[in-house]
């Protein structure tokens, strides 16, 4: 177990700078999720930490020592990829055992500790089997066993999930929770899921060409995005926003934009006027997608037993005002005053 | 499906699939089939239209001379040494195509161009540089005074086997590369990745991980190149022409049919290269697993 530090991490490919000056420090055993839309730089941030990468400048501290020139497999980590990478010619017990056994491991012990770690993620019965022959399920968990029986200090996954189906994601995602918290061991797992960072993360890196644009808390971040970008990327639906001028009478000294989240919305007889536009029933709840005057689309959510007017219908909408967040015109959050 | 849809969909499998049984059975399954009769008569280019039957008398009679087993020990090191020099280049030219260096592109056509050209015009290209007096080769290994008389390399017992094996590792090549590094790019980046950040050795990447995915481009390559190889005819014609120490199965046979008029001599010969190489890809077909599927 180890925490990692990021000082100053720089990576250009050519003229084209991906990560510029990272700075982060992640603690023994934290979960950390990097998040972000795909071009970000999470992933290559992650190669780098995993030593696929080189640094083009800044430096890497894996459990204090410095490692941004050390060998990937000197580093203490282990990664599971996107796509599984299993070797597909080898069976899973050999998948798992195949790194102890370039380093010279006794048989016996190869085969103990393979066994052990196919029980824990509960693919015992798959050990003879080669990966062609597994659910992608099975197969992302005999990926994560090839990484666990190394007993690294760090562990990193790039997008582990997106290859799934949805219930297999969910199964999965409460799966590497539960090895988090038995393992204790220190995890980075990158993502352009908002829902996997919100429920897996300890603290939530969002990241945006190459800066971080805000590291936190989920629940810091949901209520206290430090930008209009963070505001936007986290939370489901997301915010929505409109400017300041335009929503007359709820504006916030300094904020040029304003934006409200989807679930503190209420229907009501006065306030911001709208029009409905299209309503989703998705059973548990209903969305619905209302027209405000300057033409701008807006969502809010209801409860599943709710009236909701006919689509076409005028209607008013209202929120608290400690609902309402103020962004300055760099896009920069602008804080309410206590008054 | 309903019984009278999979009665059409079977009527126009065949309907497509008649054209290429048409050209098979003219150009493929007539020709082997008038050989193999031929085979067993005394028929002469002289004059083709009598004969007698002879039984299996001629396979005897080619496995009787002398000059057929020393063809086919030609043809057997021919094959041996040229395909497994050509592999084992062809995997590390591959490898190295396969690195993202400079100049990829030019390289990855550039190598091409000793494959492009007609391999007699290659084989007569190869003769000059080899001259005795005249050859580009003597004058270079003279000059760095490797040797001291020009050699006639098509002449050196030792040598003219080496050098066709030589000019064909030369010519093929590049399709061997061609081939490998076709199979090297479906091997997925990300599970070297893995190996390497597990720890995994370079050479026991390529040993464990890369070798064995690479196994059915290597195999179909040294398939397609045994088979070539088996019944290799112009090269050895060009360089070494009816010469003893370079004769292959394929000029035995052609002798036997053009230069002494014995066509039932010489269709039994044919049939015996046939012989020849159906036994080798049935081999190897089996030895290399091609007939399972790949995988990944």
């Amino acid at each position: 177990m180890a925490s990692v530090t990021l000082t100053g991490a720089q990576k250009r490919f050519g003229n084209v700078t991906v990560i510029s000056g990272v700075d982060l420090q992640i603690a023994d055993g934290e979960f950390v999720v990097f998040v972000g839309p795909s071009g970000c730089g999470k992933s290559t941030l992650l190669r780098m930490i995993a030593g696929l990468e080189d640094f083009s400048g800044g430096s890497l501290q894996i459990g204090g020592k410095h490692m941004e020139d050390v060998m990937a497999s000197k580093r203490g980590v282990a990664m599971v990829f996107q796509s599984y990478a299993l070797y597909p010619h080898m069976t899973v017990a050999r998948n798992i055992g195949f790194a102890l056994e370039t380093n010279g491991m006794p048989r016996a012990e190869i085969a103990r500790k393979t066994r052990e770690v196919a029980e824990l993620l509960k693919i015992g019965k798959l050990l003879d089997r080669k990966p062609r022959e597994l659910s992608g399920g099975q197969r992302q968990r005999v990926a994560i066993g090839r990484a666990l029986v190394r007993s690294p200090d760090v562990f990193l996954f790039d997008e582990p999930l997106s290859n799934l189906d949805a219930d297999l994601r969910t199964e999965m995602r409460a799966e590497i929770a539960r090895l988090h918290k038995e393992l204790g061991v220190t995890m980075i797992y990158v993502t352009h899921d908002q829902v996997e960072a919100m429920t897996l993360a300890d603290r939530i890196v969002v990241l945006r060409e190459g800066r971080i644009e805000q590291v936190g808390t989920p629940a810091e971040l949901y209520a206290h995005p430090a930008n209009e970008f963070v505001a936007s990327f986290i939370g489901s639906p997301r915010m929505n926003f409109a400017a300041a001028a335009d929503v007359p009478g709820r504006g916030m000294g300094g904020a040029v934009k304003l934006g409200v989240r989807p679930e503190a919305i209420l229907l009501s007889s006065s306030g911001l006027a709208a029009t409905l536009e299209r309503v989703e029933d998705l059973g548990h709840e209903q969305l619905i997608y209302v027209r405000l005057e300057n033409g701008r689309l807006w969502t809010l959510r209801a409860a599943k037993d709710a009236d909701v007017p006919q689509p076409g219908a005028p209607i008013f909408l209202d929120w608290p005002d400690a609902a309402t967040y103020g962004f300055d015109a760099a896009g920069r959050a602008v804080q309410r005053s206590a008054a | 499906m309903s019984r009278v849809l999979a009665r059409r969909e079977r009527r126009a499998a065949w309907l497509f699939l008649a054209p290429a049984i048409v050209v098979l059975l003219l150009v493929a399954a007539w020709p082997l089939s008038k050989t193999f009769y031929l085979s067993l008569t005394d028929a002469n280019f002289g004059n083709p239209d009598q004969y007698g039957f002879v039984g299996l008398r001629n396979y005897a009679d080619v496995l009787d001379d002398r000059l057929w087993w020393k063809s086919l020990s030609n043809t057997l090191f021919f094959t041996v040494a040229s395909v497994g020099i050509e592999t084992v280049l062809g995997i590390a030219i591959a490898l190295l195509l396969n690195q993202a260096i400079p100049g990829r592109g030019m390289l990855r056509a550039s190598i091409l161009i000793p494959w492009a050209i007609p391999v007699v015009v290659s084989a007569k290209i190869w003769e000059w540089m080899l001259h005795d007096q005249f050859g580009v080769i003597n004058a270079v290994l003279i000059h760095l005074g490797v040797i001291e008389r020009g050699l006639a390399w098509m002449a050196e017992p030792g040598l003219a086997l080496w050098v066709i094996v030589f000019v064909d590792v030369w010519i093929t090549t590049p399709f061997m590369v061609l081939l490998i590094l076709a199979g090297l790019q479906m091997i997925s980046k990300e599970v070297l990745e893995a190996a390497y950040v597990d720890g995994v050795p370079a050479w026991r990447r390529f040993i464990s991980i890369t070798l064995p995915l690479l196994r059915p481009s290597i195999g179909v390559a040294v398939l397609f190149r045994t088979l070539d190889a088996l019944r290799m005819f112009d090269l050895s014609y060009v360089l070494g022409g009816n010469s003893q120490k370079t004769m292959t199965v394929s000029i035995y046979a052609r002798n036997q049919l053009v230069s002494f008029q014995q066509m039932g001599l010489g269709s039994a010969a044919s049939t015996w290269v046939f012989f020849l190489v159906a036994l080798a890809a049935i081999l190897l077909i089996g030895l290399l697993k091609l007939h399972k599927p790949a995988e990944g």
